[in-house]
C-alpha cells in the first residue's frame, strides 16, 4: 500500500503541529490545525496512509504528545527524517505512527508516492524508483508496534503477568 | 584509557541496577521521580491507567504541579484543572502543588531534585532538574502513563557531550546568554546525547544559573542537561530543607577522569557578549549589537528559564530608576509564588512596578500560548523564555526574539532591542 509524500524542511517543531493556544480542543479538532503555519492545507489535503517527510529535528520542541496524536489521526503512515528530536520520536512510536531516520529523506518530493516495509527497513519511491535502507527498530519496539502502540503493549503485557 | 563512566552514565547504571552501561546501550531504568504537569499529567494519564486497570506504582515517587492553565481562565481550563486536584486526591499523590509555580522550580525549591536521581518528567524542560547531578529527561503523556503505571522505562544509554566554560562574566551576560550561544554553536540536532556542563564558570554559578543551563539543554535537541554536584548544591538543598546526607557519594557521581565523551567543547565566558536569538528558533543567535534598535511591542519575563528571583533582579538592576518606554509594554510572570514573596521582601518587586512592568500570575503563561500575554499577528516580543517557534506565544505572525532578563529590561526602557550594559555601567 503506497502513499504521498508530504514535504517539510527542519526544526519542525511540535508547535506548528500542535498550537499552544489550541490545545484546549479535542484531539480530533486539534488535529485540523497541525502543520498550518507551514502549510495552510496540510490537514485537508493529507490521507489515510499518506507520509510526511522532514530534515533535521523533525519534532523539535515540547513534549506534547498531541503533535503525534495528531499526524496518527490525519492517518499519516510514517514519518520519515533527517533525524529526529527524541520526544516526538517516542512519542510518535508508542502512538503507532513509526518515525524513519533516513539521511537521504531530502531526495524525496512532495507527491512521490512512497512504500515502507517496516520489518526489513526499506522503503521505496515509487515516483522516482529510488529504494533505500533503514535500520528497523529494536525488536521491544517492533513488538511494541506490532500491538499498536505502548498502551496496547503494556495492557498485554500487564494481563501477562496476572 | 578511557574505560571510565560519565556523570549520566553512572546514574543510569545504578538506576538500570548493572554495574556500568556504554553508549546505545538499552537498559530499563527503575525511576525515582516521575512528575507531570496539569497539561501533560493527569488529565492525560486518566483514561490510560483506566485502561490498564491500574493504579500509580508508588505515589511517594509521583509529583504533580497544576502550572499550565493557570488561573483558569474559562471553563475547560477549570475543568483541566479540577481533574488535576482529583486525581491528586485520589491517587494519594506524594506531591501535589496546585498552582504555585512552575514545575521546574517548584520542585527544586521543595528539595524534591536529588543528586544521582533518575527523573522523568511529562514536559520537554524536564531536564532542568539536571542542574543538581541528576539524570532528567522529558516524556510525553503515554510515556509519562507507562511509567507511573510500572515505575520503570526503556532507554538507549546517551552519548554525552561535555561543554567547559572559564572566565567570569562581563556585565550584563548570565547563564542564559550561554545557552544562546551554544543553541548556536552546537545546534538543535543533538537528540539521544547527553550534555555536561563544567568548568570554573560554572562551578561558580548559582543552582538558578546552572538550572538555565540544563533547562535550555531541550533547546539543544539533548535528553538531559547535567551539572555535577557540589557544595552549591548541598547548600541549596539544605536550604529547601532537605539536605543530602550522603556527601561524598553524591560528589562522586562526577564523571571519572577517563570518561569518554562524544565531543569536548571549550568557550572563553570573559568575551561572550549579551546574545539575542532571532525568530523562529534559538539557534538564530547573533551578539545583541547585530540586532539593537528593532522595534518591540512587549518584552516579556518569565518561565522556568527566565523568571526566577535572580532573573527578577537582573531585570531590575536595568530597570532601577528607569521607566518602561511608552512605545512598548513589560509583562512579568514570576516563575514561582516564592518567587514573587521574595521580589516583595528584597525591594526588587517595587523596583519593577515602579518602572511600569505589568504583573502576571505565576505559571507557564504566554511562553507557551497557554496563558495571559500572548501576541497578534504582526506583533514583536523580545522574551526571556526558552524558545520562539512560529506560533507559539499566540499568533503565527508574531516574531519572538530571545534574550536574557538583562536584554529584556533594556529593550523595555529603550522600546527597541538594545544593549544593556548601557544601563549597567558606572556610568548609569
Amino acid at each position: 500500500m503506497s502513499g504521498r509524500a508530504f514535504v517539510f524542511g527542519d526544526n519542525i517543531d511540535t508547535d506548528v503541529m500542535a498550537p499552544g493556544t489550541l490545545m484546549k480542543l479535542p484531539p480530533e479538532e486539534l488535529a485540523q490545525h497541525c502543520l498550518a503555519a507551514v502549510d495552510p492545507d496540510f490537514a485537508r489535503t493529507v490521507a489515510k496512509g499518506d507520509f510526511v517527510v522532514g530534515g533535521r529535528s523533525f519534532g523539535i520542541g515540547s513534549s506534547r504528545e498531541q503533535a503525534a496524536v495528531s499526524l496518527s489521526l490525519l492517518g499519516v503512515r510514517a514519518v520519515i527524517a533527517r533525524s529526529f528530536a527524541r520526544i516526538f520520536w517516542r512519542n510518535a512510536i508508542n502512538l503507532g505512527v513509526p518515525c524513519i531516520t533516513l539521511e537521504q529523506a531530502g531526495e524525496i518530493s512532495a507527491g512521490d508516492r512512497l512504500e515502507v516495509d517496516l520489518a526489513a527497513g526499506r522503503l521505496t519511491n515509487l515516483t522516482t524508483g529510488r529504494g533505500y535502507d533503514f535500520t528497523p527498530l529494536p525488536p521491544h519496539l517492533m513488538a511494541m508496534m506490532d500491538d499498536g502502540g505502548l498502551m496496547p503493549h503494556l495492557k498485554k503485557k500487564l494481563a501477562g503477568a496476572a | 584509557m578511557g574505560r571510565g563512566s560519565t556523570l549520566v552514565e553512572k546514574i543510569i547504571a545504578r538506576a538500570a541496577g548493572v554495574d556500568r552501561v556504554a553508549p546505545g546501550q538499552l537498559v530499563t531504568a527503575q525511576v525515582d521521580l516521575a512528575f507531570a504537569h496539569d497539561s501533560s499529567g493527569p488529565r492525560r494519564w486518566a483514561p490510560m491507567l483506566r485502561e490498564l486497570g491500574v493504579g500509580l506504582w508508588d505515589p511517594q515517587k509521583v509529583a504533580i504541579v497544576s502550572d499550565h492553565y493557570v488561573p483558569a481562565v474559562d471553563a475547560e481550563s477549570a475543568r483541566i484543572l479540577k481533574l488535576a486536584r482529583e486525581f491528586a486526591a485520589e491517587h494519594q499523590v506524594g506531591a501535589f502543588f496546585d498552582m504555585v509555580g512552575i514545575c521546574h522550580l517548584v520542585l527544586p525549591e521543595h528539595g524534591l531534585i536529588r543528586p544521582g536521581a533518575f527523573v522523568a518528567g511529562g514536559d520537554s524542560h524536564s531536564p532542568t532538574a539536571g542542574a543538581f547531578g541528576a539524570y532528567a529527561a522529558g516524556y510525553g503523556a503515554t510515556d509519562m502513563a507507562a511509567i507511573v503505571a510500572t515505575g520503570e522505562t526503556w532507554l538507549a544509554v546517551p552519548e554525552t557531550i561535555r561543554v567547559e566554560w572559564s572566565g567570569r562574566f562581563g556585565a550584563g551576560v548570565a547563564a542564559k546568554d550561554i545557552m544562546l550561544f551554544l543553541c548556536r554553536e552546537l545546534g538543535m540536532d543533538n537528540a539521544f546525547k547527553a550534555i555536561e556542563y563544567g568548568g570554573d564558570t560554572v562551578e561558580g554559578l548559582s543552582m538558578a544559573e546552572r538550572m538555565v543551563l540544563c533547562n535550555m539543554a531541550a533547546e539543544l535537541g539533548c535528553e538531559a542537561g547535567v551539572v555535577a554536584p557540589d557544595r552549591t548544591t548541598f547548600e541549596y538543598l539544605r536550604a529547601a530543607g532537605r539536605p543530602v546526607d550522603d556527601e561524598a557519594a553524591a560528589l562522586a557521581l562526577a564523571s571519572d577522569r577517563d570518561a569518554v565523551y562524544a565531543a569536548v567543547h571549550r568557550f572563553n565566558a570573559a568575551t561572550l557578549q549579551p546574545q539575542i536569538a532571532a525568530p523562529h528558533d534559538p539557534s538564530r543567535t547573533q551578539d545583541v549589537t547585530e540586532h539593537a534598535g528593532i522595534k518591540v511591542d512587549q518584552c516579556y519575563i518569565g518561565a522556568c528559564v527566565g523568571a526566577k528571583i535572580e532573573d527578577l533582579r537582573m531585570a531590575a538592576a536595568v530597570l532601577k530608576g528607569r521607566k518602561v518606554s511608552p512605545d512598548t509594554r513589560l509583562l512579568i510572570a514570576p516563575a514561582s509564588q516564592k518567587t514573587t514573596t521574595i521580589a516583595t521582601q528584597d525591594g526588587t518587586l517595587q523596583t519593577l512596578m515602579e518602572a511600569g512592568a505589568v504583573l502576571l500570575p505565576s505559571g507557564c503563561g504566554a511562553c507557551a500560548g497557554y496563558g495571559a500575554g500572548v501576541l497578534a499577528d504582526g506583533e514583536v516580543c523580545i522574551s526571556s523564555t526558552n524558545r520562539n517557534f512560529k506560533g507559539r506565544m499566540g499568533s503565527k505572525e508574531a516574531q519572538v526574539y530571545l534574550g536574557s532578563p538583562y536584554s529584556v529590561a533594556a529593550a523595555a526602557v529603550k522600546g527597541r532591542i538594545a544593549d544593556p550594559r548601557q544601563f549597567l555601567g558606572e556610568a548609569a
